[in-house]
């Protein structure tokens, strides 16, 4: 019985080998070799490669219930979010893959650059991966306007404003940004056709070249210090590493990249059965306020244009960073192959292990300001729409009359505490004020009131001596006790 | 194998010269037909602008002398206006400055000037304020405080003898 069926197998193959050419196919992919040096180290681009078919695979799935109508895209979200049976989990996987697929990006990319992977002959895998790597941040951009929430409407806007700092031609590309002269029915659809079939076309041609880019020239022997890269003897060198110590992709190679994507499909999946997608939040509606943050992959830019913004000549050169950074920032990535000899292993290139922590930790630090926005006023969103700023501490105003009082409740209606805190109430955009009674005096406190700075606003203009000599009557109390 | 002018001439003109040139060109023409309407729905929201148009946003009598007051309007209607939804609306901060004259209301946008964040006014210190990186606008609209590079946009106005209009604009883009 086993034989007949193993003998069936055979047959079977055989006849569509025939016809098919599959024994070339199985040939040039899972028997092409690859040096014995590979490792654990080279799972990342499979990973990426896996997170990617999970964004096809339950994005084509997510398009069965969505409207890309800006009149119905939240409420078909809302529904499958909270009414669709396993639509909060589908969802939850697509979200989690994506931000999966972006960071593993990053890692892959690390990774082949301290390997020195992307010298000789492998520059093009560098340059189709960068590509890649720019596609994939316009699909989490994108992705995050189809849901079509207060987020989503305002990134358009901000997107549309920062598109016309481009020289010359700003206007247009703004206006074709937001497809039209400002955000209006046909935007959103623009966005869904762009992050559906547009960008993930050119995604899938890219990652073709990509890959046959990896098994043309084959995958990079582990790089050993001291052991430079020679365009006129690299690839001999390499066949001879081929020929002599290397092994099949197939089993052991494709047995990592197995064992890793499944490890992460499992993680995707859990993470999207605990945690769901990311929250809606509140509709798109341009008449109610709004407090609008890009996604994690984002805020670290959103933190660049905060962080020059506060700088006094913030303003000067914010038109120039909005373009510039990311334009050198992506110019560099596609200058990275010019350097295409000599050491590839990173303990003999100080300046790509330099290159590595700088981007790193500039991008964790712009992440954490990001997020934590000490630039920001804290203010409170009423539920009927007013805007209020934090009341100061009652332990503050104890025993207080007179004056004082009064400029204790100027300090949150003038909205002082939004930028400046007291007893750990209210916001970081300004110094503190807990000890302003000892360290500025009467006069000098009314100076600054008036006069603001420092991107404070001159308070003299909009309060009157009175409130000014309440609010300093207030302030003066304030000595750290 | 580098050719001369005269022998690339010479090799056009061969049966397979002219094969060639005859492939390249149909690549050609299906690229342009299939081409030019692509192009031309692409480019059609520089072309297809709405004209601005005047929208009524409340009776004169509605806005005391000195205050700001959101008001909410439309857009022009348009081909989409059907499935708009909310984007069809916009709004800006209307202040009035005076209780007589054609100039007595001054509409503000709500982008701020530094990316467009919508701002919020703040009607206790007269202020307008970003929420996105905390610019801070005065009651006239020039810049009070923060990375703002200048004052804010104001949308054309105008009276009749009851009603306040304002007039849509495209979006205001610093630059």
């Amino acid at each position: 019985m086993m034989v007949r069926l193993i003998r069936l197998g055979e047959a079977t193959y055989r006849w569509l080998d025939e016809r098919l050419g599959i024994g070339v196919i199985v040939k040039v992919t899972l028997l092409h070799r690859m040096p014995k040096s590979v490792n654990w180290w080279y799972v990342f681009g499979s990973a990426v490669l896996t997170a990617f078919a999970i964004q096809v695979i339950t994005g084509i799935f997510l398009a069965f219930t969505y409207i890309p109508s800006p009149d119905h895209a939240y409420a078909s979200l809302d529904f499958i979010s909270h009414h669709q049976f396993a639509g909060n989990i589908l969802r939850g996987v697509h979200y989690w893959g994506g931000s999966a697929m972006v960071l593993l990006i990053f890692i892959h990319m690390t990774a082949n650059f301290l390997g020195g992977s992307y010298k000789y002959p492998r520059e093009l895998h560098w340059l189709t991966g960068s590509v890649l790597l720019m596609l994939t941040i316009v699909m989490a951009f994108t992705g995050q306007l189809l849901r079509w929430n207060q987020d989503a409407y305002w990134a358009v806007v901000v997107g549309a404003e920062q598109a016309a700092r481009t020289p010359f031609i700003g206007t247009w590309v703004a206006q074709l940004l937001n497809a039209g002269p400002y955000v209006n029915g046909t935007t959103l659809s623009h966005f869904y056709a762009i992050h559906i079939w547009l960008v993930p076309g050119a995604l899938i041609t890219f990652i073709g070249i990509h890959l046959y880019l990896v098994i043309y020239k084959g995958v990079s022997e582990w790089p050993v210090p001291g052991k430079p890269v020679d365009p006129k003897t690299y690839m001999v060198e390499y066949q001879r590493i081929l020929d002599e110590e290397g092994e099949p992709f197939f089993p052991r190679g494709v047995f990592n990249d197995a064992i890793f994507s499944m490890a992460l499909i499992v993680l995707i999946f859990v993470l999207a059965v605990t945690f769901g997608a990311a929250a809606l939040g509140p509709k798109a509606d341009p008449t109610l306020p709004a407090n609008p943050l890009p996604d994690w992959y984002l805020i670290w830019y959103f933190g660049i244009l905060a962080l020059i913004g506060v700088q006094s000549s913030g303003a000067a050169i914010t038109p120039f960073v909005i373009i510039l950074f990311p334009a050198i920032a992506f110019g560099v990535l596609f200058l990275f192959p010019l350097a295409n000899k000599g050491e590839r292993h990173y303990a003999r290139r100080p300046w790509a292990v330099a290159t590595v922590i700088l981007a790193a930790s500039g991008f964790l630090v712009l992440t954490y300001f990001g997020y934590a926005e000490p630039w920001k006023p804290l203010l409170i969103y009423t539920s009927n729409n007013q805007i209020l700023a934090p009341s100061v501490p009652a332990q503050t105003t104890k025993g207080l009359t007179g004056d004082a009082l009064a400029g204790s409740k100027l300090v949150s209606g003038m909205v002082c505490t939004a930028c400046h805190s007291i007893d750990g109430v209210g916001g970081k955009r300004g110094p503190e004020l807990s000890n302003v009674g000892n360290t500025f005096d009467q006069s000098q406190l009314i100076v600054r009131i008036a006069r603001g700075g420092g991107g404070m606003p001159a308070y003299g203009n909009i309060l009157t001596p009175k409130q000014i000599t309440q609010l300093v009557a207030y302030l003066q109390t304030l000595t750290g006790k | 194998m580098s050719l001369t002018s005269t022998e690339l001439v010479r090799k056009l003109f061969t049966r397979e010269g002219f094969m060639s040139l005859f492939i390249v060109s149909v690549g050609g023409v299906m690229g342009v037909a299939v081409g030019i309407p692509i192009i031309g729905v692409m480019l059609s929201p520089l072309r297809d602008q709405p004209a601005d148009v005047w929208r009524r946003v409340g009776k004169i009598s509605d806005f005391k002398v000195g205050d700001t007051t959101k008001v909410i309007f439309d857009y022009p209607s348009s081909g989409f206006s059907s499935w708009s939804g909310t984007t069809q609306k916009t709004v800006a901060w209307l202040r009035r400055n005076s209780s007589s004259g054609q100039n007595q209301f001054i509409a503000y946008a709500v982008y701020c000037t530094h990316l467009g964040c919508p701002v919020n006014w703040l009607p206790e210190p007269k202020l307008f304020l970003c929420p996105c990186h905390g610019s801070v606008f005065n009651a006239d609209g020039t810049v009070a405080g923060g990375p703002a590079p200048r004052a804010l946009f104001t949308y054309p106005t105008k009276i009749d003898g009851t009603y306040v209009y304002v007039q849509t604009q495209a979006q205001p883009l610093a630059t």
